[in-house]
């Protein structure tokens, strides 16, 4: 039945190819932690993927109960925690997973980096994941900001000192973070959390896909 | 991509005819030894992997609660600002005095810059062949130093932080209380002494006091804001003696937590 159904479908749209980029692929015996265990260093990027779909869920639910605005954002926090069921489980994922999800680029990074996999001819690939890592500390530094307590805004407050003190666009950034050159507050509040939420998410989607796609066009480096 | 004469496609679609597809798998025979198919034989494994993961952070997860801290003040001059753990590295970085005040650009832009631009550009700076770790010495050696800079940052923010005071800011930690503002001494209170203890008598972690279950009677509380006691200074009130008056009297009346009408969340925990 499935069967016939794949063969349907393949006969109109030849799907194949991707069904096998995607899973009917063979798996080298040197990233196999069955057979090397030292090989679970091959698991931290396909971690640092299931960390970002809890993160992408997670996050999905949060906006349920979460309001973008300075009277109410700390509020309706508070109450996801103290009154939603399982809302403090939720935030908790979404919070201590954005922990994780540095830990595993970070730990993709350093095998990746010395295993020396970035060499020709995957440097594109290698620049990608740079820009995911970039994408991951963004997702991190605006997300800190939304529950809008002490903590998050003087956070914030440091961070955008940070970035005015870049030379000549310095003070060009701030505003665009901030939405005001000085002051903190309901502008910051809901760009932030338009960058958290559309714009860096976006940013991140399109740059897996590129990973991945490169990912499986060049298959995993070789064995050292 | 194949093109000629003879191919047939299906229907008036772009998608070749399926007799006429290329069949033969991608295979990996330069890597020697022991392949596994991924579907499903490995990726089962994989799921076995993940469920372990997500079974041990989901309980990671139950067992520590997030934080949340009170309502973000602008007003409040005493807060130490924490960003979260990944960022402190940076944060100590500015510490130095090579890095601060008018170098500041040397600590913000220019070694992050550098460090992470190398990372970004790590192909074309180290172009040889060699993957081992041994065969590029300076590669290996500057990541080293940078991992381990980044670690040792870490460390030395985390150990400068008083924890058991930021626990103090903690929304578990405050004290629910609320405060008569229609009261004629709210005012003069909001003027002279709640920048120290708080919009409602709560106190602010660092700088001062809650007034909360004062023993103190209207008089000494008078004689207190204008004398001072203890670490708070003489002469924080300023204003005339019917203010004074007032102010006494509104602390005295909003002190008391227990036999206000309402206000059984004070009891919790």
């Amino acid at each position: 039945m499935l069967q016939k159904l794949y063969d349907w479908v393949d006969e109109r749209l030849d799907i194949t190819p991707i069904w096998r980029d995607i899973a009917d692929h063979e798996v080298p015996e040197h990233v196999n932690p069955a057979h090397h265990f030292s090989a679970f260093v091959y698991c931290f990027g396909g971690l640092t993927f299931f960390v970002t779909v809890i993160q992408v869920l997670s996050g999905m639910f949060l906006t349920m109960y979460y309001v973008p605005d300075i009277e109410n954002a700390w509020h309706s926090v508070q109450y996801l925690q103290s009154q939603v069921a399982h809302g403090q489980i939720v935030r908790g994922m979404h919070h201590w997973g954005a922990s994780v999800v540095i830990v595993m680029i970070f730990l993709h990074t350093l095998r990746v980096f010395f295993q020396g996999a970035y060499k020709k001819p995957r440097e594109l690939n290698w620049i990608v994941g740079v820009l995911l890592f970039f994408v991951m500390f963004g997702l991190g530094f605006t997300g800190y900001l939304l529950p809008w307590d002490n903590k998050a805004f003087f956070a914030t407050q440091v961070g955008l000192e940070i970035a005015e003190s870049v030379p000549v666009i310095g003070t060009d950034i701030k505003t665009l973070l901030a939405g005001d050159p000085d002051i903190v507050g309901a502008q910051t509040l809901t760009r932030f959390f338009a960058i958290h939420v559309f714009f860096l998410p976006a940013a991140l989607f399109g740059l897996m896909a590129l990973h991945f796609i490169m990912i499986r066009r060049q298959g995993i480096s070789g064995p050292l | 991509m194949h093109r000629g004469k003879g191919m047939k496609f299906v229907g008036d679609s772009r998608v070749q005819d399926k007799e006429q597809r290329n069949t033969i798998p991608k295979d990996y025979s330069e890597y020697p030894g022991r392949t596994e198919a991924f579907w499903p034989n490995y990726l089962l494994k994989e799921w076995l992997v993940g469920a372990v993961f997500l079974i041990g952070f989901l309980c990671y997860v139950a067992a520590t609660p997030v934080s949340l801290e009170q309502q973000a003040d602008p007003n409040n001059a005493a807060y130490i600002p924490l960003p979260d753990w990944y960022f402190l590295f940076l944060y100590e970085l500015l510490k130095f005095e090579f890095a601060a005040a008018e170098y500041i650009i040397i600590g913000t832009v220019g070694i992050p810059g550098l460090a992470f631009g190398a990372l970004l550009l790590a192909p074309f700076l180290d172009t040889k062949p060699g993957r081992r770790p041994s065969q590029r010495p300076i590669a290996t050696g500057m990541m080293l130093i940078g991992v381990l800079a980044t670690i040792w940052l870490t460390y030395e923010s985390v150990v400068a932080v008083d924890w058991d005071t930021r626990e103090e800011y903690s929304v578990d930690n405050m004290v629910e209380h609320e405060v008569d503002e229609t009261h004629p001494g709210y005012e003069v209170y909001s003027q002279n002494c709640m920048s120290c203890h708080g919009g409602s008598l709560e106190g602010e972690p660092g700088l001062g006091p809650d007034l909360l279950d004062l023993p103190h009677t209207a008089d000494t509380i008078a004689e207190i804001s204008v004398e001072g006691i203890g670490d708070m200074p003489a002469g924080m009130f300023e204003g005339t003696d019917e203010e004074l008056e007032h102010l006494a009297n509104f602390i005295v009346e909003n002190t008391d937590t227990d036999d206000g009408e309402g206000e059984d969340e004070d009891t919790e925990e």
